[in-house]
């Protein structure tokens, strides 16, 4: 059993715990995830590592809110456990050769955008960070992505904070005005990644992106989180997460990120009405 | 006496029931069968069948036991030679093993001897209470890779020798494939449970979620005090065949379909993880696995299920049993086709369709046999201009597994062969790093549970004479 240490809703969708499993901890890196099961019939789910800190043995992770299982992990509370934690799994973020890199996160993306934008500033490069949210309500972690940039710009679709629009503008902006990145990371959902390659593919800047398709044991067995990269099938969870952004065939992993929203919408619809009625 | 001219059959599930439940399928002999199935062995001078086992057992003893109904002593004779006899009796394809060689089948059907031996291990377990003799602890500490059936046969071996063992396992309960691969009914859970169970009372400690190779790695694994590790990690990536529409949702590997219904229980309706319940499937492979998935997919409620196979029933490498139960269950067999393409539903003026993606059917092309391959089984020519299309709604892939990646590339001097299995000393399973020894699939390839458990006694044994050879230094 693994313990929540602690949590902190960062918006009305948008969780985040520190879990008590030292021996992740001792080995996590930015990049890396994690699966973990809520209780004896939960399913597994992957997360991507959003910090942990090696002395206390606490990996923290930071979801969205989205399903059956993302609403029953959210029920718990502080020094409730969770059934599995398993990790660190797949490989970490490169991070050779980088002098001066662009963070662009989206949405609950940001959560895996930070710890490599703290890991690039860490190592002494130039960072500067792109985070967008549809609203003002659901940005998160605008303070902590503050500390570790040198430039930081905020997006919102509907104008309600920062500046309105999606990151590719400002992105775009930036390259135009003579920034000069070494690399561009994506990490968001896959309509923005693909965006974010669109607007870096034409000039040549090298641009990673972060999947995170459906996987059940995540090492390697299961290859259902199989993506086509470079016209080859390559499985995010032994391969990945990080692939080149040039390569990967997003319409196809967009494709296939919603083989069970059907299945996905029931569930939730169910939990919704035993927890209304448990609330009655 | 005159002797019985085939084996006594094993009560089943009526096919057109068990096809609609996920409980065990064979039933298993009575102890009335099971002496009149004994008293067919004629105990032959040469016991040819003892050398057809993977691992030994001394199979004419133990149906002597059997005969005179001393089903215990029976039992200690099977585990002597073998760490899994509930598990083996049921998935062993003894057809081509023990069974094979027995002297009795020149003429008529051999003795059950997989079915004797089910009936051993299923007995002892239900009346069985005796604890277990606890060796005397030696203080040394040995680590196993993997709770599949080469690991546990290890870890036991080793544990009843008196090593600390601990037993890493990636994913949430052990067992391996025999949790995750082997379905419910054909190997009932609580089997492996039992199993695993009575590893823990001879003090073997289990540890699940752990990824050895990412949470913690071999060389480290010898830093915190352990002085063998085996790895037993299995087989690993499936494969593809590399064909158009392999990524349409409704495409499965047998590893992810058979994972979803089996570890993670998807046809139960209290479960989390979601499963398609395909109407009509094609299932592409002969082995036991597509089998497997096969019968998985009729049980969660398919009508038609394909069996879609390049060479022709005679070829198949499936257990002989594991065929003619699907058959029975009205699983269809498309022999000699191969698959070209898989179609997928695409409505070209609503990008939006919420069917667009998925499996709408399989394109096959006809084959027929021509000249043997370097193993002998005669190679499939594909029939120009036959091809045509079988519509499905799901395509399960069972074509094999390549070997995970995991650990070869976080442990230094691991030498691995050309297709990624590791390289071992076939009679010790001692790897090219010190202290490192291997077996099952993550050596060989997919392979059977026997073959695996087997490599787990062999390193196990080699295992104890190297650390009592270092002591002795």
């Amino acid at each position: 059993m693994y313990r929540i240490v602690k949590k902190r809703e960062l918006n009305s969708t948008v969780t985040m715990m520190d879990i008590y499993a030292p021996l992740v901890a001792k080995k996590a890196e930015a990049g890396q995830f994690i699966i973990l099961r809520v209780d004896e019939n939960g399913e597994r789910i992957p997360l991507t590592v959003a910090g942990f800190d090696r002395s206390a043995g606490t990996v923290k992770i930071i979801f969205q809110i989205v399903g059956g299982t993302t609403m029953r992990l959210n029920a718990k509370n502080e020094g409730d456990c969770i059934t599995d934690f398993v990790g660190p799994l797949g490989c970490a973020t490169k991070t050779d050769g980088v002098k001066k890199v662009c963070i662009v996160g989206g949405g609950v993306g940001c959560a895996i955008a930070l710890p490599v934008a703290q890991k690039f500033k860490a190592l002494g490069c130039e960072v500067h960070s792109v985070i967008g949210f549809r609203n003002k309500d659901l940005l998160i972690l605008e303070e902590e992505f503050s500390a570790c940039s040198d430039k930081l710009t905020v997006m919102t679709d509907d104008g309600s904070y920062g500046r309105q629009g999606v990151v590719t503008v400002p992105l775009k902006e930036a390259i135009e005005n003579g920034e000069s990145y070494d690399e561009v990371i994506a990490i968001g959902p896959l309509v923005m990644m693909k965006f974010v390659v669109a607007t870096t593919k034409p000039y040549g800047i090298k641009t990673t992106v972060s999947m995170n398709p459906i996987m059940i044991d995540g090492t390697g067995m299961c290859g259902g989180c199989r993506l086509t990269v470079g016209g080859k099938t390559k499985f995010a969870c032994v391969d990945g997460p990080d692939f080149d952004g040039f390569e990967v065939d997003f319409d196809e992993a967009m494709a296939r990120s919603n083989a069970y929203a059907e299945f996905e919408q029931n569930q939730r619809d169910e939990l919704c009405n035993l927890l209304k009625k448990g609330a009655e | 006496m005159a002797v019985e001219p085939k084996k006594h059959e094993m009560p089943v599930q009526e096919p057109l029931v068990r096809a609609k439940n996920f409980k065990e399928v064979a039933l298993g002999y009575s102890p009335e069968i099971a002496v009149a199935e004994a008293k067919r062995c004629l105990n032959c001078k040469n016991r040819p069948c003892v050398e057809g086992c993977p691992v030994n057992i001394a199979i004419p003893d133990f149906i002597t036991k059997v005969k005179s109904g001393d089903f215990e002593g029976a039992y200690d004779i099977i585990s002597q030679s073998s760490s899994l006899p509930a598990v083996c009796g049921r998935v062993c394809p003894q057809e081509t093993q023990c069974e094979s060689k027995c002297t009795l089948g020149i003429k008529f059907e051999p003795v059950g001897i997989g079915r004797l031996e089910r009936f051993v291990a299923d007995r002892h377990n239900a009346n069985n209470t005796a604890e277990p003799k606890i060796p005397q602890p030696n203080g040394r500490k040995v680590a196993v890779v993997g709770s599949g059936p080469s690991g546990l046969a290890c870890a036991g071996d080793l544990a009843k020798k008196g090593y600390k063992v601990t037993v890493f396992e990636a994913l949430h309960l052990a067992g391996g494939v025999l949790v995750y691969g082997i379905p419910e009914f054909r190997l009932p859970k609580d089997i492996v449970k039992k199993e695993v169970e009575t590893l823990k009372k001879y003090g073997v400690n289990i540890e699940t979620n752990v990824v050895i190779g990412k949470t913690i790695t071999v060389d480290e694994l010898f830093a915190d005090g352990y002085e063998a590790v085996f790895v037993g990690s299995g087989a690993g990536l499936p494969n593809f065949m590399g064909i158009a529409g392999e990524s349409l949702k409704g495409v499965y590997s047998a590893n992810e379909f058979l994972t979803r219904a089996n570890l993670m229980k998807a046809y139960d309706e209290d479960a989390q993880t979601p499963i398609m319940h395909a109407k009509n499937v094609a299932v592409v492979g002969g082995g036991n696995v597509a089998m497997d998935a096969a019968r998985t997919a009729l049980r969660l409620g398919a009508e038609n299920v394909y069996i879609v196979y390049r060479r022709s029933m005679d070829e198949l490498p499936a257990r002989k049993e594991e065929v003619e139960h699907a058959q029975e269950e009205g699983i269809k067999f498309e022999i000699l086709r191969n698959p070209v393409e898989i179609l997928g539903y695409n409505n070209v003026t609503d990008r939006r369709d919420i069917k667009n993606g998925f499996v709408t059917g399989i394109k096959l092309i006809k084959c027929e046999l021509g000249e043997p391959d370097e193993r002998g089984r005669r190679r499939p020519v594909e029939i120009k201009g036959s091809e045509y299309v079988l519509p499905v709604d799901c395509v399960i892939m069972a074509i094999g597994t390549s070997p995970n990646p995991l650990i070869k590339n976080t442990t230094d001097g691991l030498e691995v062969n050309r297709r990624g299995g590791i390289i071992i000393e076939e009679s010790t399973g001692a790897t090219s790093k010190e202290g490192v020894y291997a077996g099952g699939d993550a050596v060989t390839g997919a392979a059977t549970v026997i073959l695996a458990m087997g490599a787990g006694k062999t390193a196990a044994k080699a295992i104890d004479e190297y650390l009592t050879k270092k002591t002795n230094k």
